[in-house]
């Protein structure tokens, strides 16, 4: 292309491009800088006190919230289950990967939990997870009860503030560990249910499609075995799908557990269901306590930056990007 | 190697071949069972009169289909599903519009600081929603569109991804076509609506599709915009719904079951282009 075209296509790309450059300085480029500056401020929407600069004051005081660490806890706790996820995405695909009749049918019911996500899928595991009248519990209680037992032995799911790990809630004074099945563990079987099946293992899929033939097939002659195959031909070859899963999975995570709390939980109970997301959204808009809110979102932001960087550090050596 | 040998080896492998076909239809039947149970158990449960809900037998005594009605009845569930479709379409008619432009201008043009704007389209894209929504909250309150469609269509029509993913798209057409049409005295705009976006179909469906569910399922913004019960998108609708009347276990299912049914068909009719657009390997969850 000559010399004259290029200088006339900045006007031309200008014209292009403004619409959607306006929006994105007045919703998106601009909101970020707003929001950074009134993370060092008081503001208040409902201005019950006066506006004023305060500094790092907002940030001082989370690090030294009780329940800040809480919720930064919790939204770590909905993150067990990913690993598990990614690797269950990665089974399926390989299941899928094969030429089988009717394996687009499995794919489109395997698929279909999480392209029907949403709220109203929630409102039915809340259903579900419902301690009385749930048939979860019901079925539970029905075998217990067959093989002799209590009917007593079920969890409580989104009213127990009990988990697998024998996390204590201390900033409401349970101080005993609490072991069981609680609300977090309910959200983390919830969540694989809905996200194996996806968009992951849709990735894997054609990841795995893409291997190239000849590798697997020279393996195959040298007498490997399925699993030496996976491990040292397909696996690698998945290296660069994988880093990408690990990494969305880390950005979607972090700022996660909003639709959840509040459609099923409200945080509770004695928060142990609330995320930074869904402290935010309290903060802000039921407490109005808009800069503080906004602080936040900046210290949430900052981990998933950093998370995001170490991950691209690890990935990078390994993969040679 | 004997014959007899031979024939064995093939027995056996053929058996082998066999036993991985059953495994692996045993565990793609039984994982459809488990993705599916839930669902299953909604649809039965929006069928059974309310005090079957909280038994174990699986099929109502007496199927209930006005259940469905009855939703009707109680909330304005057609007018929430009116807002859901009509917000939804406007946002990905508008976003289509303005990513298209913008990664015509970002893939097809070359321009001073092009990589540099574009750089800091990328970075935006991994803000958590969380921070923009305040600062929008207080916009949206400033210009006077809190509890209104246009709160909710204008500011999700600007999408950086969309910009993201239809440039991917337009790096990929051959640019001897635009200059071959250049050369022939097209001007841009003829070069963008003629041949650049008949050639990117696929991407502007892949998109189109993402942005009207991500629309139509959208949750927070529509949280904190609307007030007034007439402009409740269908997640919102469901949320009162269910906190408001969660005891009617039977008829929240069958308001869950009508929410989920659009993008069953839309799946179902579109996943050819879905998962071909999910595998290019840049759409987010």
């Amino acid at each position: 292309m000559n010399k004259s075209m290029k200088r006339s296509d900045f006007w031309s790309a200008m014209g292009f491009l403004l619409p959607n450059l306006i929006g994105f300085l007045i919703f998106t480029a601009g909101p970020v800088l707003f929001s950074l500056a009134v993370s060092f401020s008081n503001w208040n929407l409902e201005r019950t006190v006066p506006f004023a600069w305060t500094g790092l004051e907002n940030f001082i005081d989370l690090m030294h919230s009780q329940d800040f660490w809480l919720y930064f806890i919790n939204t770590a706790y909905l993150m067990i289950g990913m690993p598990l996820s990614i690797f269950g995405s990665l089974m399926l695909a390989i299941l899928l990967n094969q030429k089988l009749k009717g394996i687009v049918v499995f794919r489109t019911l395997f698929y279909l939990p999480s392209f029907t996500s949403g709220v109203a899928l929630m409102i039915l595991w809340k259903a579900l997870y419902n301690p009385d009248f749930g048939p979860i519990n019901m079925l539970i209680n029905t075998i217990s009860h067959d093989l002799g037992g209590s009917i007593h032995v079920a969890p409580a799911w989104l009213l127990s503030t009990r988990n697998v790990l024998g996390l204590r809630v201390e900033s409401v004074g349970l101080t005993i560990r609490q072991w069981g099945l609680g609300a977090r563990d309910a959200l983390v079987i919830m969540g694989i249910w809905t996200a194996i099946g996806g968009n992951n293992m849709l990735l894997y899929l054609a990841a795995l499609t893409n291997v190239p033939p000849e590798l697997t097939e020279a393996a195959e002659i040298d007498g490997a075995s399925k699993w030496s195959l996976f491990r040292n031909v397909t696996w690698p070859q998945l290296a660069p799908t994988t880093f990408f899963i690990v990494v969305m999975s880390f950005i979607g995570g972090l700022q996660g557990g909003f639709d959840q709390a509040r459609v099923m939980t409200d945080g509770g109970p004695a928060g142990t269901t609330t995320t930074l997301a869904y402290q935010i959204y309290t903060k802000a808009f039921e407490q109005f306590q808009v800069g503080y809110a906004s602080a936040i979102s900046w210290v949430l932001f900052s981990i998933i930056l950093v998370i995001t960087l170490i991950n691209w550090g690890i990935g990078s050596k390994d993969l040679n990007y | 190697m004997s014959s007899v040998e031979l024939t064995n080896e093939n027995r056996s492998a053929q058996f082998r071949r066999k036993l991985l076909v059953v495994t692996s239809y045993t565990f793609l039947i039984f994982i459809s069972i488990v993705s599916l149970i839930p669902f299953m158990w909604m649809v039965l449960a929006s069928f059974k009169p309310l005090e079957e809900v909280q038994r174990l037998n699986p099929f109502p005594t007496v199927w209930h289909p006005d259940n469905y009605i009855s939703v009707f009845k109680q909330i304005p569930f057609a007018q929430y599903y009116f807002n859901s479709v009509f917000v939804a379409a406007w946002v990905t008619f508008l976003t289509l519009l303005t990513s298209s432009m913008a990664a015509y201008a970002f893939a097809r043009l070359q321009w001073k600081y092009r990589d540099h704007l574009f750089r800091l389209y990328l970075a935006t894209m991994m803000v958590p929603g969380v921070v923009t929504m305040i600062p929008n909250y207080a916009l949206m309150v400033k210009l006077h569109m809190l509890d209104s469609y246009t709160g909710l269509i204008v500011p999700a029509a600007f999408s950086a991804f969309g910009t993201f993913l239809l440039r991917q798209f337009m790096l990929g057409i051959p640019p001897s076509l635009d200059e071959a049409a250049a050369i022939d005295g097209a001007n841009h705009w003829q070069i963008f609506w003629d041949i650049i976006m008949p050639l990117s179909r696929a991407g502007l469906i892949t998109l189109a599709i993402f942005t009207f569910m991500g629309n139509y399922g959208s949750f927070f913004w529509p949280l904190i915009l609307i007030k007034s019960e007439s402009l409740r998108t269908l997640p919102i609708g469901m949320l009162y719904f269910d906190s408001n009347y969660g005891k009617q276990t039977n008829l929240i299912m069958a308001a869950s079951v009508m929410n989920i049914i659009p993008l069953v068909i839309l799946f179902v009719s579109t996943q050819k282009f879905l998962v071909k657009g999910i595998q290019l390997g840049a759409v987010k969850g």
